[in-house]
């Protein structure tokens, strides 16, 4: 009988949360294992293609639930893969919001100007650039002139494109074909691997127990390549540190799942889910008004008709991101760009009263104009109304296709704060976009599949109150030490703004403190190592799968 | 038997089609198709591949396709009850069922509270994706084959090398003032 496998530190998921980690402590010097439940693809391997089985629907989780569904990232990088790049800092009032719970929700020790500096290191390391206007896509060139028409001011979004590289295919929730997109596999997961640490796709872990020496013996099954809902084979590794990084909608299904090896869970676990506050309208331009109202004119007679072109969303609308307006009444309009299907489904025509909005003779020739569609992404604050019911047997939902599409037990009835939240924001998008003809809008329907986020957030949150945080302001699980949480699910609540920046950032403040504990628990490692960069890391060399 | 079988199947097709055809409505392939009712022109989700698509394997659905045929013509049969809605006899149920009445049926089994809705919605799901991105094919296949779906929304083809890229894709000006609150490094304050 072999040894059963043991590492110092294992890292659940590969996205920021997992990748940050796992660079930071195998530079310093960890034995350092990272489990990711979704395949390895890099650059050549991401395909301009729809095709079920192709990168598109390998790299990616739909996962259904009860008023909410979550899109998220199913290989080594995580979500960095499938997003959108786009990198802004939480506005300072974020940080002070009080949400559901009537008092502030992050932790005293975080603040806008404390995690600036945490901010600027993966802004460093990504890297983030400032947008100029000439990197601007016709989408958010119209969104702008849009909002300015309007009165109000619009913002390129900082960004991890590479615009020297990128070709505006549209095509990057797919993965970028052309390593435009500055993803994780390009800075912190290379850096790891040069530092030893490795990286095993289709890993999937299903649950965490305590070890008779305090550390844990962490559970997983391999996955297939190709249909997702079988699994290959089962084992366990032991480690003396666990970094829960698999994401907002599966790193407390595993927890839940872990409870009678682990012992009772903080309340937090599963509970305070937010969905960013998001939701997305979908405007019908007229092409003609686009030109009068706005004189907009791509130089060869055409207006618009842009809607696949680009690089997902590029332009912003912050007034609303006024500290002086109560809290549900903050919030960013961006404009975004879905491909179709995720894209279109929940589109809603503007067709008669009664007659079907998302699918019928009024959606089809809303379908018609297309490539007149211009998609604005809402982001409000929420309540944290979602709530995780008992686990699936495996992984985070009852898989039904054999990639993409599962169902889970998210549970997010929407209170009337995050309703009239939503409300105001569509309001303000139908005030900017339908002014003197340019559009017609219509919000996206919350009737088929509930409300849809691609930033699942809070289910395992930070905080001071033990009573409404799972983690303390140093992400390690309340009552059983040696386990951290990094990835959105620690973030207290909505951002108003796209949350990769502030994960990211969370995750490198959160290192010391897995350090610390890594060293307390005998792991000969420092903290100090310099962030990843063309200095510190070489070419990737996958891991044997 | 095999003739028995070979029809089950076909009444299964029909079923599928109609239902498909309601999510997606397109132009009838024959005078005398009644499976698409011709509620909107060029194709629809029929003509886009969704029948063969949900028998693939990937979707997940191959398997409840006979459940969800029964399925849908005992709720038209309990409809058209309901309604006082003659069905013609030799059609299955929901095939039979005039466009305006499988469209109200199909809302309300897709309707919020309904105790079959995510069964249904991921059926809808699958035929709204057979017109919008034709996953039963490679995509640069679909647009060459002038897919129904891609060419009804104006899908712009790839290059020589099946990759998409758009040389010309911005108005290249500013087009609104920034937020004055905008820090260095270009966010939110």
């Amino acid at each position: 009988m072999s040894a059963e496998e043991s590492t110092d530190v294992l890292v659940v998921g590969s996205g920021f949360g997992g990748a940050i980690t796992a660079y930071h402590l195998a530079a310093g010097g960890a034995r350092v294992v990272v489990l990711e439940r979704g395949p390895w693809l890099e650059g050549k391997d991401f395909e301009h293609d729809f095709l079920l089985g192709s990168s598109y629907t390998r790299v990616f989780d739909f996962v259904a639930g009860d008023g909410m569904s979550v899109l998220s990232g199913n290989c080594v990088g995580g979500g960095s893969v499938v997003y959108f790049a786009a990198l802004p800092r939480a506005p300072r009032f974020v940080f002070e919001r009080h949400g559901s719970i009537g008092r502030r929700m992050w932790p005293a020790a975080l603040s806008r100007d404390s995690l600036d500096p945490w901010y600027d290191r993966v802004a460093e390391a990504i890297p983030v650039r400032k947008q100029d206007w000439s990197d601007v896509t016709y989408a958010g060139g119209l969104w702008a002139a849009a909002c300015h028409h309007a009165g109000r001011t619009a913002n390129p979004v900082p960004s991890g494109v590479d615009n020297s590289l990128c070709t505006n295919c549209n095509w990057m929730m797919a993965g970028c074909r052309f390593d435009a997109k500055q993803s994780l596999l390009l800075n912190y997961l290379p850096g790891a691997v040069a530092h030893g640490a490795e990286v095993r796709p289709l890993h999937e872990v299903q649950r965490i127990e305590r070890t008779d020496d305090g550390g844990y013996r962490v559970h997983y099954d391999h996955v297939d390549g190709v249909d997702y809902r079988v699994h290959t084979g089962s084992g366990t590794i032991t480690a003396k540190i666990v970094v829960l990084a698999a994401g907002a909608g599966a790193t407390p299904v595993i927890l839940q799942r872990s409870e009678e090896g682990l012992g009772a869970l903080p309340h937090a676990v599963g509970r305070y889910f937010s969905g960013n506050g998001e939701r997305l309208n979908t405007a019908v331009v007229n092409e003609d008004r686009v030109r009068e109202v706005l004189g907009l004119d791509r130089g060869d007679g055409r207006a618009y008709l842009a809607n696949q072109i680009g690089k997902g969303p590029v332009v912003a609308s912050w007034d609303r991101l006024d500290a002086a307006l109560p809290e549900y009444e903050r919030f960013s309009l961006e404009q975004l760009y879905f491909p179709p299907g995720l894209g279109t489904i929940l589109a809603q025509a503007a067709g008669p009263a009664g007659s079907p909005s998302w699918f019928g003779v009024a959606k089809k020739e809303m379908l018609r104009r297309w490539q007149s569609w211009l998609t604005v992404f809402e982001m409000v604050e929420d309540d944290n109304e979602g709530v995780f019911g008992p686990p699936p047997p495996t992984g985070n939902a009852y898989r039904i296709s054999q990639q993409m599409l599962g169902r889970g037990t998210l549970s997010y009835q929407p209170t009337a704060n995050t309703k009239r939240a939503w409300a105001l924001a569509d309001a303000e998008v139908k005030d900017i976009l339908e002014r003197d003809g340019l559009a017609t809008v219509t919000p996206w329907t919350n009737d088929v599949v509930g409300a849809y986020t691609v930033h699942p957030l809070s289910s395992c949150r930070m905080g001071d109150d033990p009573a409404t945080s799972a983690l303390d302001d140093r992400h390690e699980l309340r009552g059983h030490p040696g386990i951290f949480v990094t990835d959105g699910s620690a973030v207290p609540g909505a951002l108003t703004v796209n949350p990769a920046m502030t994960i990211a950032a969370l995750a490198e403040r959160a290192v010391p403190g897995i350090v610390e504990a890594a060293r307390a628990r005998g792991v000969q490692v420092t903290y100090g190592a310099p962030l990843p960069g063309s200095g510190t890391t070489g070419p990737m060399v996958r891991s044997a799968p | 038997m095999r003739s028995g079988d070979s029809d089950d199947r076909r009444s299964r097709t029909a079923t599928l089609e109609s239902f498909a055809d309601t999510i997606v409505p397109g132009e009838k392939r024959t005078p005398d198709d009644r499976a698409i009712a011709g509620a909107a022109t060029g194709g629809g989700a029929v003509a886009a591949g969704a029948v063969e698509l949900l028998e693939q394997p990937a979707p997940g659905l191959a398997a409840g396709l006979d459940h969800y045929a029964a399925g849908l013509n005992a709720h038209a049969e309990a409809y058209a009850a309901e309604h006082g809605v003659d069905l013609e006899t030799g059609l299955p149920a929901f095939v039979a069922l005039p466009f305006e009445h499988r469209t109200a049926l199909v809302a309300r089994l897709t309707a919020p509270g309904h105790p079959e809705k995510d069964g249904w919605v991921l059926l809808a799901l699958f035929c709204t994706m057979a017109f919008d991105t034709a996953p039963h094919m490679r995509t640069a296949d679909a647009l060459a084959a002038g897919h129904p779906g891609l060419a009804t929304m104006g899908f712009a083809p790839p290059q020589a090398d099946g990759l998409w890229r758009f040389g010309e894709f911005s108005y290249g000006r500013q087009l609104a003032d920034l937020h004055p609150a905008t820090t260095p490094s270009g966010s939110p304050a």
